[in-house]
């Protein structure tokens, strides 16, 4: 199979318009006879399955959740990106576009980019239709705020909540068309194959997480929207079943995984405080508009302060080094993620950081309450200081936050053209996914931007050019492939439950978090890599004979779902690793050490590495091939990043 | 069903039930507490048995007090009615007990309203029903001398058993026969467990108000940043301190002063 | 609070209860060496991982986010919904609310219209029906004005927000002595109630959520504020009474008509 990304010819401001008109229509009379398949309700499955049935297809519509709104994108903080420029303050679709290739380290496509620019204006547009209570400023009018990466202030945001309210939106316009009956919603149940059957998508393999039940559907696409594979860390900011399994499964029935190795390290999270965490928390990076990023100037200031021997307050103003400020003085504290988590890292490595395991930075707003007053403080952070307390028992007003990079997100994804379809026919991937519009890091308040613009302007288009191909023929689970796809996935269950061992799935999963964290995570190196990928050649093993999976399936069985999702974690970390070690630059959230440039930043190789690595799965234990989408630039010049 | 029906068969409209009964009778207290403050004029009972003469001879007030009893008894099932759904809302219960913070009068409702319920048979029995559809009470006759104003009081008997009152003139003197509720109610507050029951019994008054008449409001949807406190103030101050306190004590003051 | 070497030991009664249509039980377990840093859920990750060593079937509860704005995760400990902490999710629950020695009773939200699943876990999809019957705004994606195009006074944007925070995570069913889910229903239909995209539905909205509130089961609303003591984003009585305002009025003096559900 080729890997044609389908880019539209011509300018790349023209391309979107030209596509949707090239683009073939389904006869409205036609929609209803097309039976759509959207697996998980985040901001892009909700968008993307509400969008559909407005437009006449019938929808099936699945999460595992017990229902549709607690799908992780409600977790989302910070904001929402769009090019509406209603500061006045020089900010257009070219700039969002521009800062999205540059934050993405040059590794993302233009064309996808400039269409997600294009879009994000329509998006805000929507929200509000739908009821999001955007903060406002008193004039009536929607507020904004700046946010890492970008010197335009073009976030929108709901106080600390916007995933929630951008999730609600999308939620309350799936319930209407729930209501309306055109979307048939399947919650508490988790897709475990996709069925693929002369070369076509044809359906999914679902088990009914009350019942157990194995059930088959069938539908003329099927749509993956279930979000990223951060927790093949163990520890990151995403939701407990967030899992890659959807994902991973159509990979294994052909489906390129794209840029495995591509996570983004969140620089402003709680820290770890001890071996029973079982997530970490994100503190939204708006904190870094009023926060000051510090830590002790040298070793001994900080082992005293971790000793306990000096107080935070003792330590004197020219004894604090605010490293971000001083490093990247045009940016300061809103470098992008990955550079503000980078140095946190280095800090530490240095024996600077702060916190009872060392493992930690200061983000102080004492300037901030000084300046602004508490009450302002309160009104625009009040939300994430109350979360910070209850978790540390430290009250932010009255001392810095201690703050540490975490894993938050996932740019790789599933390898999808320029119409999210993937390379297998009827096989789409929508939001975080799909691997297509961040490069190698994402920017703040782009995930949401991202996850809507998939769902709510880009598939409905996208999606009518293939169901039009294809024709409005019935489809049903008959074919001989539903069965053998229904056998399989019985048979791995069977197996999975076959295992009475002595060691439970959370305990591999937090191993398999280790190892990954520890060789590729925010610095990477050959060495490493190679190193990880014995040992987690050695986990699999281990977890086929001694994994201990209780239970029966004919029940609600949470050890039975993790030893799945756990499952193909540890695969996926394989091809992390993979990926980690075939590319050997730099860029964005892939640091590998040797691959840097004098002043320690990351240094990309455009000559060798401007491309997509797509990966293709070839059986279990053989190793997956690689094939290569090249990354052309017509409108950026690749430079090196400099937030200096 | 008509769209009416409907919109008091549903969980909303039953409490709006609840709550239009409810004010009526608290707005009822408050005259009741007005006439019955008569008791406590010291003129042998006379302006305070004109006055239950007058509320039982009044044709629009009886139109009223019919209205009144129709409130107590729809107050009453619909309470029944919704704490029946309510427990079905809960079929399983908790082992452990709530320990949310909440006022002890808005969880205890429907216990208050049984008290009271149980006082309003006895308090209506003993006095309502024997003053209007038995012979046990008796009757005084006031002679008022017109010039002097100056008024003597006696024992009556009537020839006919269904005497109500009478109001006659003479020799310069007032001479008004009338059922002598007020030997009732002195007789009767100088019971001491009779007492108890009314201390007891505005106790529970006090505390149905104390949350009754703001729900009411909640209920209806009137509350506002800026009129809440008043109503607050209201039910707290007039209804589950002032009212109740007034009722208590004319059981207290007739048994003190039956002491004597 | 901790014992000398910083950790706890507490005894835990925990409903277990197969499915819907079984009965369920208290059954004791021991959590031992708990840490005060942990939060309440991976205290019963660290039970359940000692049960599963022990070829035992783990406690079933629901939780994911384990930040507090997923509202998956529920459980009533010692007598109050997500525990004994104001305006937190059990998962933002940390044990050093609690003591060491002491013993801590776990129960499922008990609401007829919220059946058990498992154990701890509970049906609340009435939530998502409610939503259904008339939680939105009817625009289609595209084909919507600016987003500036009207104005918001930020005070009405702001209650607006205020509502908007519930994550329908269901403490207000539980507190509730009626277990009435006015809280919910009410947060939901008022943030729409209050913006100027949700006119043209108002005083439809009302009626069909109100309805199919009614048709799950709820009890009704003593206004006890149970759920407002209760409620982790502290979501205010003010709404019930907003929305019974709306409702009567649409019901007494509007010319929406909606279609009851028949109750039967």
């Amino acid at each position: 199979m080729s890997l044609d990304s389908k880019i539209p010819q011509g300018p790349l401001a023209e391309k979107w318009s030209k596509h949707k008109f090239n683009l073939k229509l389904v006869n409205p009379a036609n929609k209803r006879k097309y039976n759509v398949i959207v697996v998980g309700t985040g901001l892009a499955g909700a968008s993307a399955a509400a969008s559909l049935a407005e437009l006449g297809y019938n929808v099936t519509a699945f999460c595992f959740q017990d229902s549709p709104r607690r799908a992780h994108s409600i977790a989302a903080q910070g904001g929402i990106n769009a090019a509406k420029n209603y500061r006045n303050d020089g900010d257009s679709v070219y700039r969002l576009f521009y800062d999205t290739i540059k934050g993405g380290d040059y590794r993302a496509r233009e064309a996808n980019v400039y269409r997600l620019a294009e879009v994000s204006v329509n998006i805000i547009d929507q929200c509000v239709a739908q009821g999001v209570p955007f903060a406002r400023e008193y004039g009536g009018l929607l507020d904004n705020r700046s946010f890492g990466g970008a010197q335009v202030s073009r976030t929108f945001y709901a106080r600390g909540q916007t995933g929630q309210q951008l999730l609600l939106g999308a939620f309350s316009a799936l319930n209407r068309q729930i209501h309306e009956g055109k979307v048939k919603m399947y919650t508490r149940t988790e897709m475990l194959d996709v069925v693929v059957a002369d070369g076509q998508a044809k359906g999914i393999i679902t088990r009914n997480l009350k019942t157990g039940a194995i059930e088959t559907h069938a539908g003329h696409a099927v749509l993956l929207a279930t979000g990223g594979y951060s927790n093949v860390f163990f520890l990151s900011t995403n939701a407990i079943g967030s899992n890659v399994t959807a994902a991973w499964r159509a990979h294994k029935r052909g489906a390129y995984f794209a840029n495995p190795c591509y996570t983004q390290i969140h620089p402003t999270c709680i820290p770890v405080s001890g071996d029973h965490q079982s997530k970490l928390t994100l503190m939204s990076e708006s904190l870094r508009n009023d926060g000051r990023v510090w830590a002790p100037k040298t070793v001994e200031i900080a082992q005293k302060l971790r000793k306990g021997e000096i107080k935070i307050d003792q330590i004197k103003e020219e004894d604090r080094d605010y490293f971000l400020e001083r490093k990247y003085p045009s940016f300061g504290n809103l470098v992008p993620r990955d550079v503000a988590s980078r140095n946190a890292k280095e800090v530490a490595d240095e024996g600077r950081g702060v916190g009872s395991s060392g493992l930690a930075v200061y983000l102080d707003f004492a300037e901030s309450i000084s300046r602004l007053g508490e009450d302002t403080v309160r009104a625009k952070y009040g939300n994430l200081f109350d979360m910070y307390y209850q978790i540390t028992d430290e009250n932010p007003y009255k001392q810095p936050m201690r703050i540490y990079p975490a894993v938050h997100y996932t740019m790789g994804g599933l390898w999808v053209d320029y119409n999210l379809s993937t390379n297998i026919q009827g096989l789409y991937a929508l939001g975080e996914a799909n691997f297509s519009d961040h490069g190698a890091n994402r920017l703040g308040a782009s995930a949401l931007m991202q996850g809507l613009a998939d769902g709510y302007f880009v598939i409905p288009y996208t999606l009518g050019d293939y169901l039009a191909t294809i024709g409005p023929k019935p489809v049903d689970t008959s074919h001989p492939a539903f069965a053998q796809t229904k056998k399989d996935v019985e048979a791995y269950i069977a197996k999975l439950l076959s295992l009475r061992g002595n060691k439970t799935v959370v305990e591999y999963h937090r191993e398999l978090g280790h190892i990954i964290w520890e060789y590729c995570g925010m610095a990477r190196s050959e060495e490493g890599l190679i190193k990880a990928r014995g040992l987690i050649q050695a986990l699999k093993d281990d977890f086929w004979k001694n994994a201990i999976v209780m239970g029966e399936n004919e029940e609600i069985n949470a050890s039975l779902e993790r030893a799945g999702r756990v499952a193909d974690f540890i695969e996926l970390g394989a091809l992390m690793i993979e990926d980690a070690l075939d590319r050997r630059e730099s860029c964005g959230g892939h640091f590998r050490l040797e691959s840097q440039t004098p002043e320690g930043e990351a240094l990309r190789d455009d000559d060798n590495f401007a491309y997509v690595a797509a990966w293709e799965y070839t059986g279990d234990n053989q190793p997956e091939v690689l094939h290569k989408e090249d990354l052309v630039y017509e409108n950026v010049k690749l430079t090196q990043r400099s937030y200096k | 069903m008509s769209e009416l029906k409907q919109t008091f068969n549903s969980s909303l409209g039953k409490k709006l039930i609840m709550a239009l009964t409810g004010l009526f009778l608290s707005l009822f207290l408050i005259v009741h507490l007005g006439g019955n403050l008569l008791l406590f004029s010291n003129d042998d009972g006379y302006s305070f048995n004109m006055y239950a003469n007058f509320l039982t001879h009044f044709p629009p007030i009886e139109v009223i007090a019919y209205l009144l009893y129709l409130a107590i008894i729809v107050h009453a099932i619909y309470a029944l009615v919704l704490t029946i759904k309510n427990r079905k809302a809960r079929s399983v219960g908790y082992a452990v007990a709530t320990k949310s913070p909440v006022s002890f009068s808005s969880k205890n409702m429907g216990l208050l309203g049984s008290i009271l319920l149980v006082f309003i048979v006895i308090h209506m029995g003993d006095f309502w029903y024997k003053y209007k559809f038995t012979h046990d009470v008796g009757y005084k006759e006031y002679r008022t001398d017109i010039t002097s104003g100056e008024r003597t009081v006696t024992d009556f008997k009537p020839e006919k058993p269904d005497f109500e009152h009478s109001l006659s003139y003479a020799d310069n003197t007032e001479i008004t026969r009338v059922k002598d509720i007020h030997s009732r109610v002195a007789n009767s507050f100088s019971i001491l467990w009779y007492v108890v029951i009314y201390v007891i019994a505005m106790v529970a008054l006090s505390f149905h108000l104390l949350h009754g008449f703001e729900s009411a409001f909640r209920t209806f949807g009137w509350v506002h940043r800026k009129y809440l406190p008043i109503i607050k103030f209201v039910g707290v101050w007039l209804f589950a301190v002032i009212i109740p306190l007034g009722f208590a004590a004319m059981p207290i003051v007739y048994y003190l002063q039956s002491l004597k | 609070m901790s014992n000398a070497n910083g950790t706890m030991n507490l005894t835990l009664k925990v409903w277990r209860q197969k499915n819907a249509q079984t009965d369920g039980k208290f059954v004791t377990y021991k959590a031992e060496n708990i840490s005060p840093d942990m939060s309440f859920l991976e205290m019963l990750d660290v039970v359940n991982e000692s049960l599963i060593h022990a070829k035992g079937e783990p406690i079933h509860f629901d939780h994911d986010c384990r930040e507090g704005i997923c509202g998956m995760c529920s459980l009533y400990i010692n007598g109050r919904p997500h525990g004994p902490k104001r305006a937190i999710t059990t998962c933002q629950l940390h044990m050093r609310s609690f003591t060491d020695g002491e013993t801590i009773t776990i129960e499922p939200w008990r609401a007829a219209a919220f059946p058990v699943v498992k154990d701890l876990a509970v049906d609340r999809s009435a939530f998502d029906r409610i939503q259904q019957a008339g939680g939105y705004i009817s625009v289609n994606t595209g084909g919507v004005p600016d987003a500036n195009e009207i104005p918001i006074p930020k005070v009405i944007a702001d209650e607006a927000f205020n509502s908007a925070t519930c994550i329908q995570c269901g403490a207000c069913v539980a507190a509730c002595k009626n277990a009435s889910a006015m809280l919910f229903v009410s947060a939901k239909i008022n943030q729409l109630a209050l913006l100027p995209q949700g006119q043209p539905e108002r005083y439809r909205r009302v009626q069909t959520m109100v309805a199919q509130m009614d048709h799950e089961g709820f009890g009704s609303c003593t206004n006890t504020g149970a759920c407002e003591a209760e409620c982790p984003k502290e979501i205010t009585l003010t709404n019930i009474a907003r929305m019974n305002f709306d409702f009567f009025s649409a019901k007494l003096f509007r010319e929406e008509e909606v279609q009851e559900i028949d109750n039967n």
